[in-house]
């Protein structure tokens, strides 16, 4: 360990000298209180270092001392239903440490060293050891068992010692290595280092996330990346909540980027007392939670981000469908910007460093599908907050985004305004996974492909007609382009729009979904004969069944699927007697 | 070192002076400088290096001298007293008293910059504060511990609007201490006044700290203003057990003084001039307000700030938007029509509203009827500008009932008498006789069960049939 001194404080950056053998973003300790920090740049002797805690009253002169290992995380059973800052220190045992407010020079052990665990090993003494062997598993909550890998970092060698099923602590020698090597249940990782896996896949499974707007009109695949780009208050949060909550991956990483501490602390308190529909356990029991706030230091929100995602990663690699909830990414390129302005480096649009882009991919690109080095199939979803100046998505952050994601979820302001939530915009919002997708969805619905084209049909046509009735008014358009507009709304107010606070709606599994569309789409198109056969659009407009419709799904709960046919029945019978009474009126 | 100064500087550029390091100085340290009429200023380190130090100062550069000046360091960052009989205080930008009184009898000395709260340790804010008035109450309910702006513009009734709240706020259930922290950055002596006033005439003047920072001293001093203010909140809230109501005008104000620093430091600027980390900046000003574990008391935050030009994309508002729990935006064009409070229908929003209303909080229908109302009034913007362009005779009957029911919600819902003081079941009963304005087919956002129950049938104008 070598041990230099500051020679230059400027905020969160700090210059130091003397680090003999110091590597780039080796961690440090800054200053007589021990600062975390990592060095981001060096040249000759100087090392520039980016420190994650509050610096105050620091001084010219005080030691640096080099740890020569990069910033890692600690990765082990424990780690779910933890919630961490953005160096990985676990903040409720720093609250036991300084009560409700953040010191400095905190440290905690991220993973319990002193609780036990389940230990049931999977290899005898004797058996090789190699990047991808699992050497045990460990039950870590009721719903998700811990598999116990050799990472990519392990040399191949031979398993001299294994220690027998039963109760450990993280810091047990389980598996001791013919090269001396001993493993615990726990290993470490360089967080801006990806992990290893054997290949990447094309995924062809979606997450399914129980939002109609997006798992009908823009899906996302298992392993697929996502952005949420909308102006303040349009649903970025909450729609990331929603899929953190309902989606069908098996853990989930949140990352506070910056963000608001309410919002954690409402994580904090609601997702243990919701229960997961697939396992029927806590929903904290897949959750881990990385909060660096708004208000907490800007160079450990910078790191927050790697830090998710080599959790993610990790237990992607036990064969696990990860999906990573990152709010918000606008948060961390400003994080980005605020240190690169203080190295003075060269900034190019808007004050952000030229690699913002490179650093976009990056991340990313860590996201997919892949076939683990144990050979099993894991993957890591990410969806990204984007947070644009002024909710004008042609800044330098969206757009650079945009390239390095397959789906975008566009939130309108205009939307939001309305209360129409989720506020995704039906028009700007893309996902290019929908082929891949078609051939699931098939399997639950024949009809998925077909109900997702009308409706998407429907939805332009209304566009192209909200223009001339903005002109004329919608009186002057003939009654088949009325029920257009009709329908439009049906579908906006049926099945677009879900409220988080709904508790029949909130979620909505897939037959729910295929449901609610053929209902619509049944209506339209009786509606559209009814029309040809000459009953006018506002007897049309008055049928109850519509409202019925429209309120289906929040009267309708996922488990009372099936009665939905008999609607669908209803609205047979409702425009069979239209079509009686048309007929009684032309006889008479 | 404390009482020790040192004789000259290098260099004054702007609010930024830079000296000889000749002490072990901290960083961000507070610094005492003396110019050569004898008067004091305050300073912070923002940098420093094996050879100097810069210095960040709180009030006006004019008349430092390189060789006429005298630089003091105090071995602490900027500190603000606290104690016994805090309350009923008034004092200026920087923490020191100006009401004629000593200083308070204490020895405890706070970071004004406070420390940012673990967010495990943070109790999620849910009670209903009501503040009497509809708009607020029922459609963008404030709840204790919440952090909600006022977005307004010139000439529009923020400060009417905010004394009335002060005046008006009570929660339901129970009661305990509350105090007024009011931090005046950058406004003028009529505007503190009015406040002043304000808080005597509704009898709380003695629950009130002030701290004002007026139009007339430095700009700079604007930047430690909220912050000082704050840690007098933070007291009363966290060692107190008080409700603390924190009223910071104007923000855009203390956004321009940041502003101006970082010119003087020639960082690279973000939007507008205004540098990059305005957001984390501005952060660690809103996310002081919350509620903590192990604790009674609260801070709820009232910032108020004008929008330049009335544009809420630029970056004060938009900044703000982003870390608040909402905001409550003032609108030119209704204040224009006369209606007071002129708060915009839909660009309002309270985050918190979600888990602070409903059966036990306010009342069962309180949640559907608001998405009702503001769908309905989303709507009724709709037509409007149909109407603009095809004239309201060429409606559609369902459209003019909406546009019936928009000028109904502006007039009787939203409008109101400053002094007026409407309970929330007040509120809540008139949202429904608006909404029975309405055919009760359109009401979807509705359950039935609801609208059985609450909706008065007498005005209902069922659909022609
Ligand atoms: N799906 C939804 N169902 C019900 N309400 C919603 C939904 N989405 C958004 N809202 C409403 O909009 C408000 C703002 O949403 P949210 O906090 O997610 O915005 P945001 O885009 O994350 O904003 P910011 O960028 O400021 O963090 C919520 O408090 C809620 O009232
Ligand atoms: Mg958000």
């Amino acid at each position: 360990m070598s041990t230099g001194s500051i020679i230059r404080i400027s905020g969160p950056v700090v210059y130091a000298k003397g680090l003999a053998g110091a590597g780039l973003y080796d961690v440090v300790k800054v200053g007589a209180a021990g600062l975390i920090g990592e060095i981001i740049k060096l040249k000759g002797d100087l090392a520039t270092i980016q420190i994650y805690e509050d610096n105050t009253l620091m001084r010219v002169g005080e030691p640096v001392e080099c740890l020569h290992r990069p910033l890692s995380v600690a990765l082990g059973p424990g780690l779910i239903g933890s919630i961490y800052d953005g160096i990985q220190r676990p903040l409720p045992v720093l609250k036991g440490l300084s009560g409700a407010f953040l010191k400095p020079g905190l440290a905690g052990e991220p993973l319990d060293s002193r609780k036990k665990w389940h230990f049931v090993p999977s290899i005898n003494k004797g058996d090789p050891i190699a990047p991808g062997t699992v050497f045990g598993t460990i039950q870590e909550t009721d719903s998700i068992q811990h598999r116990l890998i050799f990472d990519a970092s392990v040399p191949a060698s031979t398993a001299a010692y294994v220690a027998p099923e039963g109760d450990y602590t993280l810091s047990a020698t389980l598996v001791g290595a013919s090269d001396g090597r001993n493993y615990t249940a726990v290993s470490y990782w360089p967080v801006r280092t990806p992990r290893k896996f054997k290949e990447k896949q094309v995924t062809r499974e979606p997450l399914v996330t129980g939002l109609r707007v997006i798992d009908v009109l823009f899906p996302i695949a298992k392993g697929g990346s996502a952005a949420v780009p909308g102006g303040f208050g349009t649903g970025k949060t909450m729609t990331q909540h929603a899929i953190a909550k309902w989606c069908d991956a098996d853990i989930i990483v949140y990352i506070g980027c910056g963000e608001r501490g309410n919002e954690m602390t409402e994580v904090l308190t609601e997702f243990p007392t919701l229960i997961d529909p697939r396992t029927g356990r806590s929903l904290m029991e897949r959750t881990i939670l990385i909060a660096n706030t708004s208000n907490m230091p800007v160079a450990a929100r910078e790191v927050s981000i790697y830090t998710g995602i080599t959790i993610a990663e990790y237990y992607r690699d036990m064969g696990y469908h990860v999906a990573v909830m990152a709010d918000s990414t606008s948060r961390w390129a400003e994080a980005l910007r605020e240190l690169s302005g203080r190295l003075e480096e060269m900034p190019a649009e808007e004050g952000f460093p030229a690699y913002l882009p490179t650093r976009l991919a990056e991340f990313y690109e860590r996201g997919g599908m892949v076939t683990t080095l144990e050979g099993k199939k894991g993957s890591v979803t990410i969806i990204g907050a984007v947070s644009p100046p002024g909710g004008d998505f042609s800044e330098p952050v969206t757009q650079h985004t945009k390239r390095f994601i397959r789906c975008f979820w566009a939130l309108d302001r205009d939307l939001a305004n309305a209360r129409h939530y989720p506020a995704i915009s039906w028009n700007d919002s893309y996902s290019e996974y929908t082929e891949d997708l078609i051939a699931y969805w098939d399997a639950i619905d024949s009809a998925w492909d077909s109900l997702r084209s009308k409706t998407m049909e429907i939805l332009k046509k209304e566009r192209r007609l909200a223009d001339i009735v903005r002109l004329i008014g919608p009186d002057a358009l003939p009654d088949e382009q009325r029920l257009i507009l009709l329908t439009a709304d049906m579908i906006k107010a049926g099945f677009l729009q879900q409220s988080s606070f709904d508790n029949v709606d909130m979620y909505c599994a897939p037959p729910k979904q295929t449901l609610l569309l053929s209902c619509i789409l049944t209506f339209h198109e009786l509606a559209e004969q009814a029309i040809e056969h000459g009953s006018p659009l506002i007897k049309i407009s008055a049928l109850p069944i519509r409202e019925k419709i429209i309120r289906l799904k929040s009267s309708l709960e996922n488990e009372r699927v099936q009665e939905g046919q008999a609607v669908i029945q209803e609205i047979r019978a409702a425009f069979a007697q239209l079509g009686t009474m048309a007929q009684g009126a032309v006889s008479a | 070192m404390r009482g020790v100064e040192y004789h000259g500087i290098l260099r004054a550029d702007g609010p930024i002076v830079i000296a000889e390091r000749r002490e072990n100085v901290g960083f961000s340290e507070l610094v005492r400088v003396r110019d050569r009429s004898g008067q004091y200023r305050l300073g912070r380190i923002v940098d420093i290096s094996e050879q100097a130090v810069a210095v960040q100062l709180f009030s006006e550069n004019t008349g430092i001298s390189i060789d006429d000046s005298w630089i003091e360091y105090l071995e602490k960052p900027l500190t603000f007293r606290v104690g016994d009989g805090l309350v009923g205080r008034i004092f200026n930008g920087l923490g020191e008293p100006i009401d004629g009184y000593p200083p308070l009898m204490s020895s405890d000395l706070r970071d004004i910059n406070g420390r940012p709260i673990n967010p495990s340790a943070r109790v999620y804010p849910r009670d209903f504060i009501q503040t009497g008035i509809s708009a607020i109450d029922g459609m963008n309910t404030l709840i204790r511990g919440q952090k909600l702006p006022i977005f307004s513009g010139n000439g529009l009734p923020h400060n009417r609007l905010a004394a009335q709240i002060v005046r008006q706020a009570k929660v339901l259930s129970g009661e305990s201490q509350f105090a007024i922290v009011f931090a005046g950055m950058g406004i003028k002596y009529d505007v503190a006044r009015f406040f002043i006033d304000s808080f005597e005439n509704s009898g709380v003047l003695t629950r009130v700290v002030m701290f004002l920072s007026l139009a007339d001293s430095p700009s700079i001093e604007r930047l430690v203003t909220p912050r000082t203010a704050l840690t007098a909140a933070e007291y009363l809230a966290y060692e107190k057990n008080m409700h603390v109501l924190v009223v910071m005008t104007d923000m855009t104000n203390y956004c321009e003084a940041l502003r101006e620093v970082s010119a003087a430091r020639n960082e690279v600027p973000s939007r507008k001039g205004y540098p990059g980390y305005l957001y984390s900046d501005l952060a660690s000003l809103y996310e002081r307000a919350g509620k903590i574990e192990g604790c009674e008391g609260s801070i709820t935050q009232l910032p108020i700030l004008s929008m330049p030009n009335d544009d809420i994309s630029h970056p004060i508002p938009d900044l703000t938007g982003y870390i608040t729990e909402g905001q409550i935006v003032l609108e030119r064009e209704l204040a224009q029509r006369g209606i007071y409070p002129p708060i915009a229908g839909l660009p309002s929003l309270s985050r918190l509203m979600k888990d602070g209303i409903g059966e036990g909080m306010t009342r069962e229908d309180h949640r559907d009827l608001a998405a009702q109302l503001f769908s309905a009034y989303a709507y009724v913007k709709t037509v409007r500008d149909l109407a603009a362009i095809i004239g309201e005779e060429e409606l559609s009957d369902r459209d003019k009932v909406f546009l019936h029911f928009g000028d109904r919600f502006e007039q009787e819902f939203l409008a109101q008498g400053e002094f007026e003081n409407r309970s929330i079941a007040q509120t809540l009963d008139l949202g429904w006789k608006m909404l029975s304005v309405l055919p009760e087919s359109e009401l979807v956002r509705i359950p039935p069960t609801l609208i059985e129950k609450y909706l008065p049938h007498a005005e209902a104008s069922k659909p022609k049939e």
